[in-house]
Formats: C-alpha cells, sequence, structure tokens
C-alpha cells in the first residue's frame, strides 16, 4: 500500500496535485477541534471585519469567525461524503457481486432496478423530502437516502467485473471445491473488485457533497450544523454579496473547490493506476 | 425489424417501470413522514392571525381532500395516482387559485429550452474536441483544453453558476443575470422579445454547458485513444483513406455508441443541475418553481414539479433509447 502510494506521487502529476489539495483540506478540517468559539455560537467576535492578522479570514455579519466556520463546515462536508459513500459502497457491493456473479433473472431485476435509480432526478425528490420533513431533518438521514439512490452506477461497474471473473477457471475451481457462493464472492471475488471500489468512493464522494453543497444553499437542509452550502446560504440571507462582505462567500467557495478537484484528481490517478494501458502512456510507450 | 420492436419493447418497459418507482418513492415520502402536510399548512396560515375554531374545521376537512389524506391506506394510494395520471394536483396555494397543472405548464417550455439547447451544445461539442484531443494527442491546444475539462469537470453547479453571477453581473456587467426576459416585453413573437430570450439564457446555458462539456470531452478522448491503436483503424490509415475520414467514419463513430448511453444515465443529474442553475439565475423554469413552492410552503406545486420531473426525465431517456438504434444498428438484428 505504502509503495503503491509512493510510486503514485512519483510518477503522477494528477495524485501529486490531488494529495496536496486534499491533505490542507485535510488540516483545516482537523483545526476544528481547535477551535476557540462552539459553531453554533453567534456575535462572539465584531462582525463584519474584512481578513486581518487577528481574523485570517474576516468575521461573518453574524460575528462568527469565517477561519473557524470553514474548518468546521469542511469537517462537516467531509464527514457527510464519507457517510454517503460508505451507505452506498454497501449497497453497489452486494448488489454488484450478486447480479454479476448469479445471472439469469436475478441479474435482469436488479438491473432494471438499477437503471432505474439512475435515471430517477434526486434533486426534486430531496426536495420534497425535506418539505415533508422540514425542521426534523438532519444530515444522517439525508446521507441515508442519497446512500440509498448513489450506488447503482458503481453496482453496474462492479457486476461487469464480477462478469469475467465467473467465466474464469479459478471460480470453477473453487466451485467445485465446495466454496459456497458468499465464500467464493468475499475471498476470491472482492480483491479483484477492491481498486474499482476505491476510485469509484472518491467520484461517489464529489457527487455527494456537490448534491450537499446544493441543497443546504438553497436551505433544504438541517441549516444549523454548519456545512458549507450551509454557510453560503447565511452569507446569501445577509445579502454579503451586496454588502462588499466578499471573504463570507469566497473562503468557503475556495475550500470546496479545493476538496472537489482534489479527490477528482486522485480518482483520475486511481483510475489511470487500474488500467495500465494509460499507465503505459504515461511513461511515453505505445499501447 | 423485429429485434427493434423487441428493443422498443423493453425500453418501454424500462421507461414504465422508472415510472412507476418514482411515483411511489414520492408516494412514500409524502405519506410516510411523520409531518402532517395539513397541519403544517393550518398553522402557516393561522399564524398570521386569529381564526375562527369552525373556519379552521372546514379548512382542515377541504385541504384533506384536497391532498387525498382521506380513506384508507389503499384509497390514499388509488386516488394519488388517479391525480398524476390525469395531471391534477389541485389549485396551487401560493397562487391561489391556479391550478398546479397551469403554473408547471408555463414553467415546463423554459426548461425543456434551456435543457435541449445546453445539452446539445455541451454533448456535441464536448464529442467533438474530444475526438480530437484523443486522436491529436501530441496537439499543445488540445492538451490545455484537458487541463481546463479536469479542473471545470467537478465542480458543483451552484459553485460554477455562483462564479459566472459574479463575472458578469457585478465584475463586468454585460449580460442579464436575472429572468428569462425583459420585464417591460409582452411575450409575443417580436424580433426583440426573442433576442432578449436570448439574452437572458446565455448565462444559465453557459454555466450548464462549462460543466457538461468537461465530461464529454474527457470520457470521448479516453474512448478515441483506446479505437485509435486497434487494428482496423490502422489498417484503413495504411490504406491511404483520409485522415479526416478516418477520424469522423471509423473511429468517433464508434465511440459515440457508449457516449450515447452515457447521456441517457446522465439526464437525472442533467436536470438536477439544470434546477439549481435556474434558481441561481431566476429563470423562470421547473427548478425555480419548485424552490418558490418549498419557500411558500405550497404542498401540491411541490409534488406536482417531482412527479413533472421524474416523468419528463424519463420521457427524455426513453427519447434517447429509440434514438439509439441509429448509432448502433445492431440492436436491429439481434
Amino acid at each position: 500500500m505504502v509503495v503503491i502510494l509512493r510510486d503514485l506521487f512519483r510518477y503522477s502529476a494528477e495524485f501529486r496535485i490531488g494529495a496536496v489539495l486534499v491533505g490542507l483540506v485535510l488540516l483545516l478540517s482537523a483545526l476544528a477541534g481547535l477551535s476557540p468559539y462552539s459553531p453554533q455560537s453567534v456575535y462572539v467576535v465584531p462582525p463584519d471585519a474584512p481578513p486581518s492578522l487577528t481574523y485570517w479570514f474576516g468575521t461573518t455579519s453574524r460575528g462568527q469567525d469565517v477561519f473557524w466556520q470553514v474548518s468546521f463546515a469542511i469537517r462537516n462536508t467531509l464527514l457527510f461524503g464519507c457517510t454517503v459513500a460508505l451507505v452506498s459502497r454497501l449497497l453497489a457491493l452486494v448488489i454488484g457481486l450478486v447480479s454479476g456473479y448469479k445471472g439469469g433473472w436475478i441479474d435482469r431485476a436488479l438491473m432494471s432496478l438499477n437503471d432505474t435509480v439512475i435515471v430517477i432526478p434526486l434533486l426534486p425528490i430531496l426536495v420534497l423530502f425535506f418539505f415533508v420533513m422540514r425542521d426534523r431533518m438532519s444530515w444522517l438521514m439525508l446521507a441515508l437516502l442519497m446512500g440509498g439512490f448513489g450506488w447503482a452506477y458503481d453496482a453496474r461497474l462492479i457486476r461487469s467485473v464480477v462478469m469475467t471473473l465467473r467465466t474464469r477457471e479459478f471460480t470453477q475451481t473453487c466451485l467445485f471445491s465446495g466454496m459456497r457462493t458468499q465464500e467464493i464472492l468475499l475471498q476470491e471475488h472482492l480483491p479483484y473488485v477492491m481498486p474499482v471500489l476505491v476510485s469509484t468512493t472518491l467520484n461517489n464522494m464529489v457527487w455527494s457533497i456537490g448534491l450537499e453543497v446544493t441543497l443546504s444553499v438553497l436551505g433544504f437542509t438541517d441549516i444549523n450544523t454548519p456545512t458549507i452550502g450551509g454557510m453560503i446560504y447565511w452569507a446569501n440571507q445577509h445579502a454579503a454579496m451586496v454588502a462588499g462582505i466578499w471573504w463570507w462567500i469566497a473562503f468557503p467557495t475556495i475550500a470546496i473547490i479545493m476538496t472537489f478537484t482534489g479527490l477528482y484528481l486522485i480518482g483520475v490517478a486511481a483510475n489511470q493506476y487500474i488500467d495500465p494501458r494509460s499507465q503505459l502512456r504515461g511513461v511515453g510507450g505505445t499501447p | 425489424m423485429n429485434g427493434y420492436l423487441a428493443y422498443v419493447g423493453r425500453r418501454l418497459g424500462q421507461f414504465l417501470l422508472v415510472v412507476f418507482i418514482g411515483i411511489n418513492v414520492a408516494y412514500v415520502i409524502t405519506h410516510a413522514s411523520p409531518i402532517d402536510p395539513v397541519e403544517q399548512s393550518i398553522s402557516a396560515v393561522t399564524s398570521y392571525g386569529n381564526t375562527a375554531p369552525a373556519a379552521i374545521d372546514e379548512m382542515r376537512t377541504s385541504l384533506r381532500e384536497l391532498y387525498g389524506l382521506s380513506g384508507t391506506a389503499f384509497e390514499q394510494y388509488v386516488l394519488f395516482w388517479n391525480r398524476i395520471m390525469r395531471a391534477d394536483f389541485g389549485p396551487s396555494m401560493s397562487a391561489f387559485p391556479t391550478p398546479v397543472a397551469t403554473l408547471v405548464g408555463r414553467a415546463l417550455p423554459w426548461t425543456l429550452g434551456l435543457l435541449t439547447v445546453s445539452i446539445v451544445v455541451a454533448w456535441g461539442l464536448g464529442n467533438l474536441l474530444g475526438g480530437l484531443a484523443g486522436y491529436y494527442q501530441n496537439n499543445r491546444g488540445l492538451k490545455l483544453m484537458g487541463v481546463i475539462a479536469m479542473a471545470v469537470h467537478p465542480m458543483p453547479y451552484y459553485v460554477l453558476a455562483l462564479l459566472l453571477l459574479i463575472l458578469f453581473g457585478f465584475v463586468w456587467p454585460v449580460l442579464p443575470i436575472n429572468g428569462g426576459s425583459a420585464m417591460n416585453l409582452p411575450p409575443t413573437l417580436t424580433v426583440e422579445f426573442i433576442v432578449s430570450v436570448l439574452q437572458h439564457a446565455i448565462l444559465p446555458a453557459l454555466s450548464l454547458i462549462l460543466i457538461g462539456i468537461g465530461s464529454w470531452f474527457l470520457g470521448m478522448r479516453s474512448l478515441v485513444s483506446n479505437i485509435v491503436n486497434e487494428d482496423y483503424v490502422i489498417y484503413a490509415e495504411l490504406a491511404g483513406v483520409r485522415p479526416w475520414r478516418v477520424l469522423s467514419s471509423y473511429v468517433m463513430r464508434n465511440a459515440l455508441v457508449p457516449q450515447m448511453t452515457g447521456l441517457a444515465m446522465s439526464l437525472g443529474g442533467i436536470f438536477n443541475g439544470a434546477v439549481i442553475t435556474e434558481k441561481v439565475f431566476g429563470y423562470p423554469g421547473l427548478g425555480s418553481l419548485l424552490v418558490d413552492a418549498v419557500y411558500a410552503g405550497d404542498y401540491g406545486l411541490v409534488l406536482g414539479v417531482t412527479t413533472i420531473s421524474i416523468i419528463g426525465v424519463s420521457i427524455g431517456v426513453l427519447a434517447i433509447d429509440l434514438l439509439y438504434p441509429l448509432l448502433d444498428p445492431r440492436v436491429k438484428v439481434s
């Protein structure tokens, strides 16, 4: 593992940039533990102060320090992305493995469901969900719901990997030596699926964080838990752009763009690592 | 021909399944929530002043009827489908007494126009440039384009729309940043009105295109860079087929097939993006309608827009699926 990371860092420019960006974001989110203020408390510092040596990122109209707010927000946003990724990975793994290995009508039924989940426009459904839940909406509930919709594309990828594995000789050997289906899937096939799982996890996080930002910018989530989208929501509520308090919007936006670009670039590097043909191209050979 | 009919049948079945599951999700969400939408509407109305208890009771009964919350669970379910089949979501609460169907019908053409134009431009241009970038791998300009695509593509729609808004609204105010057309023009087919509509569409369309184009560009580039090493392409090149013809008829033609599938698969996601983009630029389409309906607490309108979105996106996917045999003739035979 360490060797793979070292090689990636040495040979892949995408991975280098991505790792630095994600590293900075992780550092910022880790700092949240050191914050002198609680993220919920308001009017703890003078409002509307521009960035200075005392308040690095300035302060908001609600009397909060933007630096510590961004730090809390990015931590919650990353945590949200990880939760959605975890839930949807479990679903994608189970459905992809079973569908690819079993084939037949199970495969057809699961893939019909899969295509359906891919097509349904999620944002209106999430908005409807917020509309009926209102104040009882919590980020965990949102994460579970999005996890329940975020597995489809990746389940299809995992299925295609398992379908090629099923026809390989070692699967037959396992079968004839009396291994049970779940043993074959978990012990023999899962290792082949792992690389796909890693790169799809990163893409899934980009997707879920993007949707969460969108929803909370509109105020359609639990607006009292600071997230990046929530910060922009409050800034819009106080007309920060018109009032010239640009730092209230600029710093969360920069933080989220860093997160996205970083995660995406690491995903690209992971994909290249999995596909040896593009690796060859990287060092100048012709595949 | 028989194969084509079987294909159409399968796609139609999938379409019906999508609509069925989508509407059921909407039903479950609205009916299984711990919060009663009727009580919520009533508390919203009564919070502004004192209302006679008898009037509240009357309102409660009529709202229950309107939301289809009376009767057993099965009756409610049948009623729910009945309403959707007739596209009848009752009158809108925030624009009383205009029916929800009228409001949705008014907003639909805006969203449809914006989405169609931006998808066609993004998909066409992205594929063309991506194909060129995959074929001419050493071209500096196309390489640079790849780097830019990689930077823009993962951005959320909201952030890019906000950046465009700041750029063209505050820094360099040349384009209108709000609305679907100029306020003072009547919506008739005059040159002035059409120009105004086009002007207002530039920024929302641009933000959708900028995000979309990157993913098509990157997808096409990696597809093409694999295809150019196929034997039949090398054979065609050695046989002296003109480079442009090799690129268009031998390489890109084959790479377009998975890109078409990709378009059908990402239609829902593109629609999500349009919702938020419309809100940012105050564009009078379904997205703005949905968001404003939530702020106004208009249950019928939210439900109406959600179901119409599900059905609309499914129809779009079905249309792409039915066009698919034009690109991939194999489905006609098998």
